[in-house]
């Protein structure tokens, strides 16, 4: 299995939606915490350790600064 | 109250060694008359290896410390003869229970399979395992057994020659030295040993602090392992209860890093913490209170030249998971018939190098674990706590996120898959636990259990093999041991050893750890098997 990293929402804009209303209200503490357990809840759907390993890579780009 | 642990138990007595005007030569020195120690010495002389175990103190260790012990080390304890006594005066346990604040949030089960003849743990306190070892010695000495014990005897130096081992030892009567073929160190984390070598011992220092106190109370608590996160007796910290004998119980306190250490200790304020966790109503003696704190780190190398190091003096792990003693013996385990086959010529000094590889690798997979569980008991970044907390959260509400609650992976004995000494599996759709590397797993048998029958030496185990086709002599050292499956109703013969196979031929080192298997019965292969475990690795 491989990490889909192409469009495969079903519904791209109401998700986006619906997570940030989730954290509406929220101060910034219970923010982390509620994205903390987001984490862990998808990452068990997902199960696959290699499947895992690779998001962990994907989700670098950002925070960890592309200089491309 | 005068506990066992003050009481003198080998005091010290001058040797002729002293007298002598050279440097009386022994085969074994062992430094330490710890639970490592003292099963290498009692393996070593029940191979008839002339062993002697030196000691600066002259009685058992003070307090619980090590507190479970684990199936595998009770196995090893059988053949050294003490399982037995281990078993009948230590608690056996086997649910463990996680709480959150007030809330349980997970449980575990050690259920035991069946067709084993030792629990998956008793808790025992530390003095009593070295008790039994102690008495052992005692009956070997006295069936004329070459093993001497002196304590009262402090290392003070180590040289380490070709040929042999020069130990400089200091007694209240002066000091002596004397010449050891071997010197092996099992003398703890602060070694003596490893210090006048030299030698480094690096690793990561967890900045924690922990009250361990052993409280005797008439307490009807189950007998379980409950363990906190969080509790409302010790707010952001964690705790432990577990059920040791003699009304003893064992309670550890989590405290933080910025503590004052002397201000701990004080009987007062331990009564008030307890007084906090056991409530108001409950009466209670201390017996024994200390504050420790923890890295896990271990030796690059465990043997150096005729040096060898066993237990805490090579690796060091936490205290969760019951991985340090256990371990230890696990080290004396793998050592004991290796050292006796170099000493006898059977075998070549490479073979030690073995338990330098064997052991390292052991060594590796305890400090991961120790160290992840470590990490999730005392999280030291906001992040890690984040997530920490969010494990425990899920947990109460979802099964997925109870496997992730780590409060201590309890120990396990390791595979050694990359050993030099392992053939290649030759039976490759075999059960994936029996493979070469593994510790034979234990069966009931009609007339007691497989690992009483493997004993202490190569065994051949041949399932469903026809004798006669397996006569041919492969090595009259080898001992043979043949099982029908038809004959075990259970089923477990099967399910352990051969999986879908109609038969199967296993290599059993001394260690009862496999070191090959096959489907067919080959005495040429049997012979390469043999001889790649016996030197260390494949021919060269």
């Amino acid at each position: 299995m491989t990490l889909i990293l192409s469009p495969n929402m079903t519904q791209p804009d109401p998700f986006y939606a619906a997570l940030l209303s989730a954290h509406e209200g929220l101060s910034d503490a219970e923010s982390q915490s509620y994205n903390a357990r987001l984490v862990l809840i998808l990452a068990n759907h997902i199960g696959d350790f290699k499947v895992l390993s690779q998001v962990l890579d994907a989700a670098k780009v950002g925070s960890l600064g592309d200089d491309s | 109250m005068n506990a066992v642990f003050d009481v003198p138990l080998y005091p010290y007595q001058r040797h002729a060694d002293q007298n002598a005007a050279d440097p009386q030569r022994h085969q074994a020195v062992i430094v330490g008359a710890g639970p490592v120690g003292l099963a290498l010495a009692i393996d070593l002389a029940q191979q008839g290896i002339e062993t002697l175990v030196v000691d600066d103190n002259d009685s058992v260790s003070s307090g619980s410390r090590a507190i479970c012990f684990a199936k595998r080390t009770l196995e090893i304890s059988d053949r050294l003869g003490v399982g037995q006594q281990l078993v009948d005066k230590g608690v056996e346990w086997h649910l463990g229970k996680v709480f959150c604040d007030t809330r349980k949030v997970y449980e575990f089960n050690l259920l035991a399979e069946s067709g084993h003849r030792r629990p998956a743990f008793i808790n025992l306190q530390q003095y009593y395992f070295e008790m039994a070892m102690l008495e052992r010695v005692r009956v070997l000495q006295q069936q004329g057994a070459p093993l001497q014990l002196r304590g009262g005897n402090q290392v003070t130096a180590v040289v380490s020659e070709s040929d042999c081992v020069r130990v400089q030892l200091t007694t209240p009567d002066g000091a002596y030295d004397l010449e050891a073929d071997w010197l092996i160190a099992c003398d703890g984390a602060n070694s003596p040993v490893r210090h006048a070598l030299g030698l480094d011992f690096v690793g990561r220092v967890f900045e924690d602090n922990f009250l361990i106190a052993d409280v005797v109370m008439d307490a009807n608590f189950p007998i379980e392992r409950w363990f906190w996160f969080d509790p409302p007796f010790n707010r952001g910290q964690s705790a432990l209860l577990h059920k040791q004998p003699d009304n003893v119980w064992r309670i550890d306190l989590q405290l933080g890093w910025d503590i004052d250490r002397d201000a701990e200790k004080q009987p007062e304020k331990v009564r008030q913490r307890l007084e906090a966790m056991l409530g108001g109503d409950i009466d209670f003696q201390l017996e024994w209170v200390s504050i420790y704190t923890f890295q896990c780190r271990r030796m690059e190398k465990f043997r150096h030249g005729r040096v060898i190091f066993a237990g805490d003096s090579a690796h060091q792990v936490s205290p969760f998971g019951a991985r340090g003693a256990n371990s230890g013996v696990q080290d004396a385990d793998n050592l004991g018939w290796k050292l006796k086959a170099v000493i006898d010529g059977s075998a070549p000094r490479e073979l030690i190098d073995s338990y330098d590889s064997e052991r390292i690798y052991g060594a590796d997979e305890n400090i991961r674990n120790s160290t992840q569980s470590t990490d999730f008991i005392t999280p030291k970044s906001t992040l890690s706590r984040l997530f920490r907390d969010a494990v425990l959260d899920l947990a109460e509400h979802y099964s997925f996120a109870r496997g992730l609650v780590n409060s201590g992976r309890l120990s396990v004995p390791c595979v050694y898959d990359d050993s030099p000494l392992n053939t290649p599996d030759g039976m490759i759709d075999g059960p994936s636990r029996t493979r070469p590397g593994a510790p034979c797993p234990d069966l009931a048998l009609s007339d007691g259990y497989l690992l009483q029958r493997l004993g202490g030496s190569f065994t051949l185990l041949l399932l469903n093999i026809d004798r006669s086709t397996a006569v041919d002599d492969i090595d009259g050292a080898l001992k043979r041991l043949v099982l029908d499956s038809s004959k075990d109703s259970t089923g477990a013969l099967n399910e352990r050893y051969l999986g879908s196979a109609k038969q199967a031929v296993y290599l059993i080192r001394p260690d009862q750890h496999i070191a090959a298997r096959w489907s067919t019965f080959e005495p040429d292969a049997i012979r390469r098997a043999l001889s790649r475990a016996l030197a260390g690795g494949p021919a060269r």
